[in-house]
């Protein structure tokens, strides 16, 4: 079938009849009007004190205009074990039309009531729909879509017009959302290594020294595990290192990572080692002592780490 | 109490009203306009069809709308249209702060415009115009 005559078929309801007329369960009563000015919190007088209404210059009390509607919802049981009388076949068929055309979700985008006359009590209001329009293709926020634009006509027991409201529904192509990767665990951050990620995040990769012997140590900590001193601070690695010793993780299996997973201990030109991630190398061209570089993962704003790639061998000419 | 046609003036600012968005009140107002709709009143029906929590239906939207406008037109003002159209859902924990303002008069229905916007954490949860239709002088 041509999008054309999709189109054509979309078109044709315009007009129809989506819901034949419905009856609501009950007439416009006090009890129901109460439940919802109560629920609402509407203090207005008029919808329950039959003296304030009067003294309006009404003849009694009125129901609350916006509620309208709900004279003519379908209550519980219906809608727990709704039974098919027939009065929404059209409805039925028009969200199989577009269904086939992809458009299987829907949200509400606009309601437009305008209000002939007040209710009251013992109105008995009825409630028929039809199509005013379908809209082309749009793309929007949720997805691609169609507005549909429906007129619902809210009838007293005399079948004369006390509202309509304008509907209007977007029924779209739900948007794929690329499901956000699950975050690396979280390194377990104090203060004597808060320096280290911090420089990490600013693609530094530094090494404790102590500033009385100048012995560099990694991890950090507190202090110096040659002679002693809490007096440190660091200097910057130049990020050329070979594997020291590496393993191949296969299980257990976290999502963050992508397996298999390499894990090395690299030896730094300066002396010192650290645990890393080995990238863009499979697991059987890992070797020890295989020179890598340096370069920065930021995995998530919060986590920058490094990670060591097979070094490029200089040429030599 | 009820406010006089010839004393509204366009431009006029509605008082703001601030709506708690408990639990309880987002249920009350589903079941009081007979929407037994699952979204509205059970949280982890809610959530297996893609919502966060239960959210507040359109008809308690438009009661709420309706409830602002006619608690500053008093008792003797007919409403006479609700316009809104709708943005990001009202859940429980959130707060609605609704504000509005005179946008027209008309003097040949004495009726008078509003415009109206209720704003959660999120962002605009409706945005629209109420018209009312009000008394002409202090006999109201």
């Amino acid at each position: 079938m041509s999008a054309e005559d999709y189109e054509a078929r979309l078109q044709a309801w315009v007009g129809r009849e989506l819901v034949a007329e419905r009856r609501g369960q009950d007439p416009v009563n006090v009890p129901m009007i109460r439940h919802w000015a109560e629920a609402m919190a509407d203090a207005n007088p008029v919808y329950l004190d039959d003296e304030a209404a009067k003294a309006t210059g009404r003849p009694g009390i009125v129901a609350p205009a916006s509620m309208v509607q709900a004279w003519t919802m379908r209550g519980y049981a219906a809608t727990v074990n709704p039974v098919d009388d027939g009065s929404s076949a059209g409805f039925d068929e028009l969200v199989a039309l577009l269904a086939e055309g992809g458009y299987t979700s829907v949200v509400a985008t606009d309601s437009e009531f305008e209000f002939q006359r007040e209710l009251v009590p013992g109105d008995h209001i009825s409630v028929s729909e039809t199509v005013e329009s379908i809209s082309p293709e749009k793309k929007t926020g949720l997805g691609t879509g169609r507005f549909v634009s429906t007129m619902k006509t809210y009838r007293d027991q005399n079948g004369e017009v006390v509202a309509t409201q304008r509907w209007r529904t977007l029924r779209f192509v739900p948007a794929d959302k690329p499901k956000p990767r699950a975050k690396r665990p979280r390194p377990a951050i104090n203060a004597d290594n808060a320096f280290w990620f911090e420089a990490a995040r600013e693609h530094r990769l530094v090494i404790q020294r102590c500033s009385a012997c100048e012995s560099l140590r990694h991890p950090p900590g507190p202090c110096c595990p040659v002679c002693g001193s809490f007096e440190w601070d660091t200097v910057e690695s130049t990020g050329e290192g070979t594997v020291y010793s590496y393993v191949v993780a296969h299980h257990p299996r976290h999502p963050a990572f992508d397996y298999p997973l390499l894990i090395a201990v690299i030896e730094l030109p300066e002396g010192t080692r650290l645990t890393a991630n080995l990238t863009g190398v499979a697991p059987e061209d890992v070797e020890i002592g295989m020179p890598v570089s340096l370069e920065w993962l930021d995995a998530d704003p919060d986590l920058t780490l490094p990670v060591f790639r097979p070094a490029v061998p200089k040429k030599e000419d | 109490m009820s406010r006089a046609y010839r004393d509204v003036r366009v431009g006029e600012e509605l008082p703001e009203l601030s709506i708690p968005l408990t639990r309880t009140m987002i249920v009350a107002t589903a079941l009081a306009s007979r929407d037994y709709q699952d979204v509205h009143h059970d949280p982890s029906l809610a959530a297996e069809r893609g919502s966060k929590d239960v959210f507040m239906n359109i008809l308690t939207s438009n009661g709420l709308v309706d409830r602002y406008v006619t608690e500053w037109a008093g008792p003797a003002a007919v409403v006479k249209k609700i316009k809104i159209r709708l943005g990001a859902p009202n859940y429980p924990g959130d707060t609605m702060v609704m504000t509005g303002s005179v946008t027209a008069k008309d003097d040949s229905g004495r009726s008078v415009e509003i415009a109206v916007k209720g704003v959660n954490a999120i962002g605009p949860h409706v945005t629209g115009t109420v018209v009312v239709q009000l008394p002409e002088g202090s006999e109201g």
